[in-house]
């Protein structure tokens, strides 16, 4: 088969995939995934710019427990958050937003919203 | 043992007799006034007859912690606790310096109390300081429930024993974003005072969970403050600090001041630097595991000037 055929034969299994990325990205910004995650010690991305009303979503891929908790309070805390437990929060607010992890301070993380 | 060990096929009872049998934390010595770190082990047990007093360090339990390369940490508590009840010389206190549980959940720290009352040493005296896996969403208040000294409301403490001063300090609470460890002001504050009346001959303990000293800071692996802490202990002729987090053990000398980092009872951490980031060393093996782990002991000698810190690890 040669590469143009083979393109062709996987186009229509490409179509299938890609509507629920393209329903997604049709409902409002609120359900859009905004996942930030945990590893190695480090939020990533450790800047994430969403719209406002957005849902961000934290999970943490360490053996470590992590929290995620605003440096100034402009969000709920979250508890400990042990392997792969995940934890989120609605922006409802343009601004910028850091946050940290209060088990580990030197690990910050800032979530702007416009 | 060695033998043992090579076959592979130690099943878990002949492992927690191979950990009782080989130890399981830090013996500390105190000759005169300055801390003698030993592995605990034969020669330690020696040293301990001729000593006037002696205690033992452990640290970082973290029950609750269930991965690799240790999914039962309260075994691996229950072994060291049996080796310093294991010790020729009864030392006459526990220290615990720290992250007794892994998720500071209530069940968690029942666990520890339960697992200390099984054993002569956890029944007897211990004097505790939280770790910051002690202290997540409650600011400790489950901790300070069931293991605070509250002789200060904000948890930190001092006693004497047998001609030596005890500090145990508290750098875990009101971290801020992007720091380290921190004691803050207030603690400060009665740190200078507590230490004011006495002499610059008494030998001074200083314990607290985080490394007082800027062991890595990278890694989270220091106290923001500790400098200014450091100035108060100054004017001593002996002090020694003791903490736990990091796993492994590490030391400072700094003028008079000794910085000694314990073990953990439940599983190591790479060296500082070595690897992406902190946290358990998945890679060891169950056969290998008790070697990472231990306790600490300390032998005081009435007289002489130093205080002699003994590691003994699990193999």
């Amino acid at each position: 088969m040669n590469r143009l055929a083979y393109v062709a034969c996987l186009l229509p299994a490409l179509a299938v995939l890609a509507m629920p990325a393209v329903a997604a990205s049709s409902r409002s910004p609120a359900e859009k995934p905004n996942r930030i995650e945990i590893r190695n010690f480090m939020f990533t991305p450790k800047t994430l710019v969403v719209p406002v009303g957005a849902r961000v979503e934290w999970i943490n891929r360490d053996e470590e427990p992590h929290t995620v908790v605003s440096a100034n309070g402009q969000f709920a805390p979250s508890k400990a958050l042990d392997s792969n437990d995940s934890y989120a929060a609605t922006f409802g607010k343009p601004g910028t937003y850091v946050y940290y992890c209060t088990v580990h301070p030197f690990m910050t993380g800032t979530v702007i919203v416009k | 043992m060695t033998n043992q060990h090579d076959d592979g096929n130690l099943d878990r009872r002949s492992f927690l007799k191979c950990m009782a049998w080989a130890g399981a934390g830090t013996l500390l010595m105190m000759k005169g006034g300055v801390l003698h770190a030993r592995t605990l082990g034969a020669d330690a047990g020696a040293e301990a007859k001729d000593t006037t007093f002696s205690f033992a360090q452990i640290s970082d339990s973290h029950i609750g912690f269930h991965a690799a390369p240790n999914t039962d940490p309260a075994s691996t508590l229950r072994a060291a606790l049996a080796q310093v009840d294991a010790l020729p010389v009864r030392p006459d206190f526990l220290l615990h310096t720290g992250d007794l549980t892994h998720l500071s959940r209530p069940d968690q720290f029942d666990t520890l109390a339960g697992l200390m009352q099984e054993s002569r040493a956890g029944k007897g005296k211990v004097f505790y300081v939280p770790g910051e896996h002690d202290v997540i969403g409650d600011n400790g208040a489950e901790f300070f429930r069931h293991f605070g000294e509250r002789q200060q409301p904000g948890g930190w403490y001092s006693f004497d024993h047998r001609g030596v001063h005890f500090v145990g300090l508290i750098n875990v609470l009101g971290l801020k974003a992007g720091g380290l460890g921190f004691l803050g002001a207030e603690q400060l504050a009665w740190l200078k005072k507590d230490l004011a009346p006495l002499s610059a001959e008494t030998p001074v303990l200083v314990f607290a969970h985080m490394p007082m000293w800027s062991l890595y800071p990278a890694w989270g692996w220091g106290t923001d403050d500790s400098l200014e802490a450091m100035g108060y202990l100054r004017r001593f002729g002996s002090v020694s600090v003791l903490n736990g987090h990091i796993h492994q053990i590490q030391q400072k000398v700094e003028g008079n001041i000794t910085f000694y980092t314990a073990r953990s009872t439940a599983y190591p951490q790479p060296a500082p630097g070595a690897g992406p980031a902190p946290g358990p060393l998945k890679s060891v093996t169950p056969d290998r595991l008790h070697s990472y782990l231990g306790i600490r002991g300390v032998h005081h000698v009435q007289g002489k000037d130093a205080l002699a810190v003994t590691e003994e690890v699990m193999a």
